[in-house]
């Protein structure tokens, strides 16, 4: 969840982290071990259909979650979509005296039974999981609710594992790690924002 | 996560009407409301964003739709919700307003939703109690929430505000719906039209900035929006009009006006409606009409009432005026 900016004074240092051309990589190496796994699955749940659902967090994972629909969703392995906005499971309303823009969550397929692959860009406190977690029981009873994050800066304070990890990176618990995406207007790529004498 | 989106500000703590609200937060209001249409499609119809709040819903004056409405959009957010009708029981035996309120908010109330026969109760307990208070409508004075699914409506049926004209049609003088609607169309830069006879609407009207006229007839062909208020029975005892069915004939919709308006003109009635005074049923249930949405609205816009209300924190005295 949004960390608070931290106060004015020193000036933050920001620097690209990962470039246009490392992030292409990182990116379909994360795709092509998505795509490993659901076939995994598949053969281990090969008595059953086995329906897979990307389901991104808003707004990046989101973005995120669309491009690997474009990429691996194909005639054999038809793959269902949706977005999720989790500013109503939020567990920090009382921290805040800015809340972000209610989004909205659009699920238009039948949950149950299925196979929800959950796509977010940073994996930190895992208390956004939490909540895409307990959003997604409110549409139905998915069989299996897995993890992918493009990014595993650690420092969690739930109980919280990620499935499919595009990279683990070392940060410090007050650093911002910002992912920079085509489709938000920006060059692919992720930032690190370093807190003042962190 | 690092980013969440679009950061919004809501820094108050009472919606008493729309006079006081800006164009932004009518604006934080009806977006955030967009985000809460899908709730209602969900095999669980529920969010947790309030839970643990309780709002107590008092009314002082009977209101079966705007009090299922609040019901089920406190109840969608997870909030405990307590109904309190107010003459049902301390009122009868000479308890004021605020004493009753008082009483109630020392339970351990958040949100207290009101509705009062009086102008300007809501603002009255806003100064008195120390729980945020959700006007749902004061004597003749505001309906914020009826206005704002009014506009809400008229946003998502014809995709904007601005530039368009809106006629409220009827009994303005005594209409709190029609005076906030006034305030918050004008605001989102909506040109507005009040239309009755010269006893239903008030002479101030044109200071307002909206137009006034006594000939539903002369404003049909250049509406985008007709609202139709309704019309209690007992203004008649008041001499205001000197019969329902002079009335109906001259500012009532029916199909033969509905033959002069545009085409893609929205007609909406407050409810409940008077049928065959201020719409026939033909016009009430006709493929112009968007009464039933306004309805589905209302549910949209009190969930996004109450979850800005009821999730705003204090600014700590520190971070005030920066």
């Amino acid at each position: 969840m949004t960390r608070k900016t931290p106060p004015p004074g020193k000036p933050e240092e920001q620097a690209t982290w990962i470039a246009e051309e490392e992030f292409g990589l990182l990116f379909s190496e994360w795709k092509a071990r998505i795509s490993r796994t659901m076939d995994a699955d598949e053969e281990a749940a090969s008595s059953q259909r086995s329906v897979w659902a990307l389901v991104g967090i808003k707004r990046r994972g989101a973005v995120l979650a669309r491009r690997l629909w474009k990429a691996l969703n194909t005639e054999k392995r038809p793959l269902l979509y949706g977005e999720i906005d989790i500013s109503l499971y939020r567990d920090d309303y009382h921290l805040q005296t800015e809340k972000a823009m209610v989004l909205g969550t659009e699920i238009t397929f039948r949950v149950d039974g299925v196979n929800v692959l959950l796509v977010d860009d940073v994996l930190y406190t895992g208390r956004t999981v939490r909540a895409a977690m307990d959003l997604v029981l409110d549409f139905g009873r998915p069989r299996v609710i897995a993890l992918a994050v493009l990014l595993d800066r650690g420092h969690r304070e739930l109980p919280i594992a990620a499935d499919i990890v595009g990279k683990v990176v070392d940060t410090q618990r007050e650093d911002r790690v910002f992912v920079r995406l085509l489709e938000m207007g920006e060059e692919d790529g992720v930032d690190l924002i370093r807190s003042p004498g962190g | 996560m690092e980013e969440t989106g679009k950061k919004l500000e809501w820094r108050r703590k009472h919606v008493l009407g729309l006079s006081e609200l800006s164009a932004e937060e009518i604006n934080v209001i009806l977006d955030t409301a967009e985000g809460f249409r899908e709730v209602s499609t969900r095999s669980i119809k529920k969010v947790p964003a309030l839970r643990g709040t309780v709002i107590v819903t008092l009314f002082f004056e009977a209101s079966t739709r705007t009090r299922i409405s609040f019901d089920l959009a406190a109840t969608r957010l997870s909030a405990d919700v307590i109904d309190f009708t107010g003459s049902a029981s301390s009122t009868l035996k000479g308890e004021t307003l605020t004493d009753t309120a008082k009483n109630i908010e020392a339970m351990g109330v958040d949100i207290l939703v009101l509705r009062h026969p009086s102008s300007g109760a809501a603002n009255q307990l806003a100064n008195s109690l120390s729980c945020s208070v959700v006007n749902a409508g004061d004597g003749s004075h505001e309906h914020p929430t009826q206005a704002l699914l009014d506009i809400f409506t008229i946003r998502r049926a014809l995709g904007k505000i601005e530039g368009l004209k809106v006629a409220l049609v009827g009994d303005v003088s005594h209409s709190r719906v029609a005076r906030s609607n006034i305030w918050g169309l004008q605001k989102l830069g909506a040109e507005v039209y009040v239309v009755g006879p010269p006893t239903l609407v008030p002479r101030g009207m044109a200071k307002l900035g909206v137009h006034v006229s006594h000939h539903l007839d002369e404003i049909l062909p250049e509406m985008d929006v007709f609202n139709m208020l309704r019309i209690q029975s007992e203004r008649q005892d008041q001499g205001l009009f000197p019969s329902i069915r002079e009335y109906s004939r001259l500012f009532g919709l029916n199909s033969h006006r509905m033959k002069r308006v545009k085409p893609e003109a929205l007609v909406l009635h407050p409810g409940p409606i008077n049928r065959g005074v201020e719409l026939t049923p033909d016009v009430a249930d006709g493929k112009q009409s968007r009464i039933l949405n306004q309805v589905r609205s209302g549910l949209a816009v009190r969930m996004a009432v109450l979850y800005l209300v009821g999730t705003r924190r204090d600014v700590p005295a520190e971070e005030k005026g920066t």
